[in-house]
């Protein structure tokens, strides 16, 4: 027996890993007393998969897990997967909240090989929305787009142009990008993981190489709007969602239904989450 | 205090495990502050993993917010990447809770559990933004106060921290509360100078448990010698004594552990079975200031267990003490936890500090039974001769009886903890570290084709408060000479790996563990000069500290290597955790005579000063020495070199012999298959 959660991690506890987050879930599934699968061997650990990995600092609407549980005992207990998400989400860390469960099957690919590209939308720092639209422009433009990227330790050059999809600069007043500061400016894309997946920060690494800046690789750093010339950094980066392909059609993993791009539930939960 | 939150966020994005501080743990606690509230900010001298997981600050952390006049945060050394930008960007050490600068709270309470974060405790006071020395401190500073193990030798730190409190601090910290509650909470005397901070010192330093330096004057003689610590008021004690609960059962604490959002060190439920150790080990500092025995009673132990459990979440628990093995009745504590059905079967025990003489089969098939945690067992010393010198009285066959009941349910890794650099060691003692090391990997290939067994050896720092507070430690080479030795002797054993403490570090450990006040001005020195982080590998620099001696006046020679004489005043000798001074001297005549003590659980009085002192007691509920024990089961001691070690001739069938209601001992299983 599978359930797939869909849950958002947003605030302060963006700033704990995929396997922090991984470790929060098994002790919150075992406070809530749920007949877990555990995998076999000397070490047995609770079977959970989760989607494609989450950089550490980012927030999410749109995480997945699959739970294993033991059918048997599930079936005793008499397990309502309706109730699932309040009874976990209060005992799962502030900031980490369910929104919806359902039974799937078993399937062959995890649910991390299925998931062919993410949506985003971020906040970026240090550079106006003009120049913003310009450095979008000149990307979605150009053939290949290569930038520095870490791999186990080692710095590469690699093409980012393939992965993004799709790119545009936020409308006004648009969901999550929203800084009542108005120091930012707002960023959508949509990026593919394959053959990988792309961080925020490598995708502004590439609107600065566009741009003709230099590329850098310390621009994660602190943003510093006031200070002239200084260049783009990560505000704040959000994916909103994680797709899947199925029969030619881009769908969510959760329910399989066809979701268009854009819908409002970011707005949403932001607002909760604030 | 306003929060900090908005200025330490961006800063988090550069930094190296952000999460170490944004709080948010299951159990921390957001407390009201206000004016008739006492605020204490609880900080743990080493970074977030290795700080959250301390019991001792997370006891205090509830029995003060389960007040109605304090309120308590808690606080941890952020790494130098975190420091650094925090400097740069003006923001002061701030609480992970509130997320408040750590100059508005009134107490800055530093746990010390090691002597090496004492450039650390340098640190934080400063990023607080508060004068590093206490006589420099003005009115509204806060009042700086440690405790933990490492204060039993206040002096090194004398000049940094207004208050020490010894020992045990369930009780002493609701006292000190109060006291500094009549001094600083309500109306705000006009006009308040640092007269006031020292009339709250002056009342601090009555309270029993408490030493506050800036009460005591120091004399030295002729010779530079330290010539006598004494009290300058009528009314503070000239000999500070520790305080001691006298029931565990009283203290049922932690009622909520906190549960870290990122992975620490000891990362699961843990549940202290008894404080205090008799066993008498001379070099271990721990069992010597924490006497007497307190056991908590069984029925407690399994409440908070279960509780802790279903509060957390964790699937492993921890049962705590300094020789979890001698627990009254540890075998059937252990066996009711994994057998609760509540547990649903996937809860792993594991037994941090197990004696050997006192882990059976019994013991072994129980914690194995869902997961297999880490053995370590410390035999300390390569010789009976060497055990007997350091009184950590275990045969040969103990050890190899041990090792024999892992191995044979199913462990293939063990690891062992020995000392090196011990009073009156020879070559043949060091040696024989890796004689019993290879017996053991011989014993694991009769059970399985590959094993490990890790021998882990440190090197011996003389602690205050012990028999061997009178040694002279062993020099840097002569360290490193040992530790060669064993890496050659080892080098063609399959199986055996030699780990080894960098006796560099041991060598710093030593400047500041006996130290008197005027340590205090090398310490500042290495701080000043970049040395923090200083117990970490990637951060220690010996030159920092020889550098510090050196401009000092100082030399490793006295202040680490020089034998201490009887009539000697020692920088402890005003502080005391109930040992006679007399008993220590007599152990440590009895350590070079090769005299072993049995444990005086079991054996008659011989009046260390502990219990009678403070007219307290051992609370144990069994009077019965643990199956396997050498120690006051009559065996005889003199006999372990001589007792030749008979190997079992069959591998385990499957199932083992069901534990007994009084726990089966190894040497009994052994008689029954051989």
């Amino acid at each position: 027996m599978r359930i797939r959660f869909r849950f958002s991690k947003l605030g302060k506890i963006r700033f704990t890993s995929q396997r922090d987050v991984a470790r929060m879930w098994e002790r919150a599934l075992r406070r809530a007393r749920l007949p877990l699968a555990y995998t076999e061997g000397f070490s047995p650990r609770p079977q959970l998969s989760f989607g494609l990995a989450l950089p550490t600092g980012a927030e999410s609407l749109a995480e997945y897990v699959d739970v294993a549980l033991d059918p048997v005992r599930a079936a005793e207990l008499g397990v309502d997967v309706a109730t699932l998400p309040a009874t976990l989400s209060g005992l799962l860390p502030e900031g980490i909240e369910i929104e919806e469960a359902v039974l799937v099957e078993r399937s062959k690919d995890s649910l991390q090989q299925m998931v062919t590209s993410c949506s985003w939308t971020m906040r970026l720092a240090g550079l106006t929305r003009d120049e913003l639209a310009a450095a979008v422009d000149a990307l979605l433009a150009a053939d290949t787009v290569t930038i520095t990227r870490e791999r186990k330790g080692r710095e590469e050059l690699d093409d980012l142009r393939p992965s993004v999809l799709a790119l545009a600069v936020a409308a006004d007043g648009a969901d999550f990008v929203e800084d009542p500061s108005g120091r930012t400016v707002g960023l959508v894309a949509e990026l593919s993981t394959q053959p990988r997946g792309v961080r925020p920060v490598e995708l502004v690494r590439g609107l600065i190489a566009v741009s003709g800046e230099r590329a850098t690789d310390t621009f994660d750093g602190q943003a510093d709007p006031g200070r002239p010339g200084s260049i783009p950094v990560v505000d704040r980066a959000c994916r909103t969602q994680q797709w899947i392909e199925r029969d030619g059609l881009r769908q969510e993993p959760l329910l399989g239904r066809v979701v268009p791009a854009g819908t409002d539930r970011a707005q949403h939960a932001m607002e909760r989450a604030s | 205090m306003e929060s900090l939150w908005p200025q330490i966020e961006p800063l988090l994005a550069q930094v190296t495990k952000p999460a170490r501080y944004i709080g948010g743990e299951l159990g921390a606690q957001q407390v009201e502050h206000g004016p008739d509230v006492v605020s204490w900010l609880l900080v743990y001298p080493d970074t977030y993993e290795v700080g959250l997981p301390n019991q001792g600050l997370q006891i205090l952390y509830e029995i003060l917010n389960e007040r109605p006049d304090a309120a308590a945060e808690r606080s941890y050394a952020p790494w130098v990447d975190m420091e650094a930008a925090m400097r740069s960007a003006g923001i002061p050490l701030f609480s992970v809770e509130g997320h408040l600068p750590a100059s508005g709270f009134d107490v800055l309470a530093f746990n010390l559990s090691a002597e090496l974060v004492y450039t650390n405790v340098l640190n934080l006071i400063d990023l607080a933004g508060v004068a590093v020395r206490g006589a420099d401190r003005t009115a509204r500073d806060p009042i700086v106060m440690a405790g933990g193990h490492c204060v039993f030798n206040p002096e090194p730190l004398a000049d940094f921290i207004d208050v020490f409190v010894l020992g045990d601090g369930e009780e002493v910290v609701s006292e000190i509360n109060e006291v500094v509650a009549a001094h600083r909470c309500g109306p705000t005397p006009d006009g308040a100078d640092s007269a006031d901070r020292a009339a709250l010192l002056r009342a601090l330093s009555r309270v029993p448990g408490v030493y506050v330096p800036s009460c005591y004057d120091v004399a030295y003689d002729d010779d530079g010698r330290l010539a006598g610590i004494t009290a300058r008021f009528d009314d503070t004690p000239g000999r500070v004594e520790k305080r001691t609960i006298a029931d565990l059962g009283s203290w049922p604490y932690p009622r909520q552990q906190l549960v870290p959002l990122i992975e620490v060190v000891h990362d699961r439920l843990n549940v202290e079975l008894f404080r205090g150790c008799t066993r008498g080990c001379r070099f271990c500092q721990a069992g010597m200031i924490t006497r007497p025995v307190r056991e908590r009673p069984a029925d407690q132990v399994r409440t908070m267990v279960s509780d802790g459990l279903d509060r957390t979440g964790y699937d492993e628990v921890a049962l705590t003490s300094l020789s979890s093995a001698d627990y009254s009745g540890i075998e059937e504590t252990v066996t009711g936890i994994i057998d609760d059905p509540s547990c649903s079967g996937q809860v792993s025990v594991s037994l941090p500090s197990l004696r050997v003489d006192a882990f059976t089969v019994g013991t072994a098939a129980q914690i194995q039974r869902v997961r297999r945690t880490g053995l370590t067992f410390a035999p300390e010393g390569g010789t009976w001769r060497m055990r007997q010198v350091i009184n950590k009285l275990i045969r040969e066959e103990d050890l190899y009886a041990a090792v024999d009941a892992a191995f044979s349910q199913g462990w293939k890794r063990v690891k062992l903890y020995f000392l090196i650099g011990l009073p009156t060691e020879t070559d043949e003692d060091t040696l024989g570290i890796v004689t019993l090391a290879k017996q053991c990997v011989a014993i694991g290939k009769r059970y399985h084709s590959s094993v490990t067994v890790t021998a882990s050896v440190g090197g011996f720092v003389p602690k205050v408060q012990t028999p061997f507070q009178w040694f002279g430690q062993n020099t840097i080479e002569e360290l490193t000479r040992k530790v060669h030795l064993l890496r050659d002797a080892a080098r063609p054993v399959r199986g055996l790996t030699i780990r080894w403490h960098d006796p560099k570090a041991t060598a710093a450990e030593g400047i500041v563990s006996r130290g008197d006040r005027r340590m205090g001005a090398v310490i500042e020195q290495v701080w000043r000069n970049g040395g923090t982080f200083q117990e970490w590998s990637e951060c220690f620099d010996l030159r920092l500290w020889t550098d510090a001696l050196e401009a000092h006046g100082m030399t490793l020679e006295d202040a680490v290597y020089r034998h201490r004489t009887e009539d000697e005043v020692l920088p402890w000798d005003h502080i005391s955790a109930g040992l006679h001074r007399d008993f220590l001297w007599q152990d440590w005549r009895d350590a070079l005579a090769e005299y072993g003590l049995p444990d005086c659980r079991w054996t008659p009085c011989y009046d260390c000063g502990a219990c009678t002192g403070y007219g307290i007691e051992h609370v144990v509920a069994s009077a019965v020495p643990p199956a396997g024990g050498s120690q006051g089961t009559g065996q005889d001691l003199s006999s372990g070199g001589q007792v030749p070690v008979r190997f079992l001739s069959t591998a385990p069938s499957g199932a083992g012999p069901a534990p007994g209601p009084g726990g089966s001992a190894v040497a009994l299983v052994g008689e029954g298959r051989g």
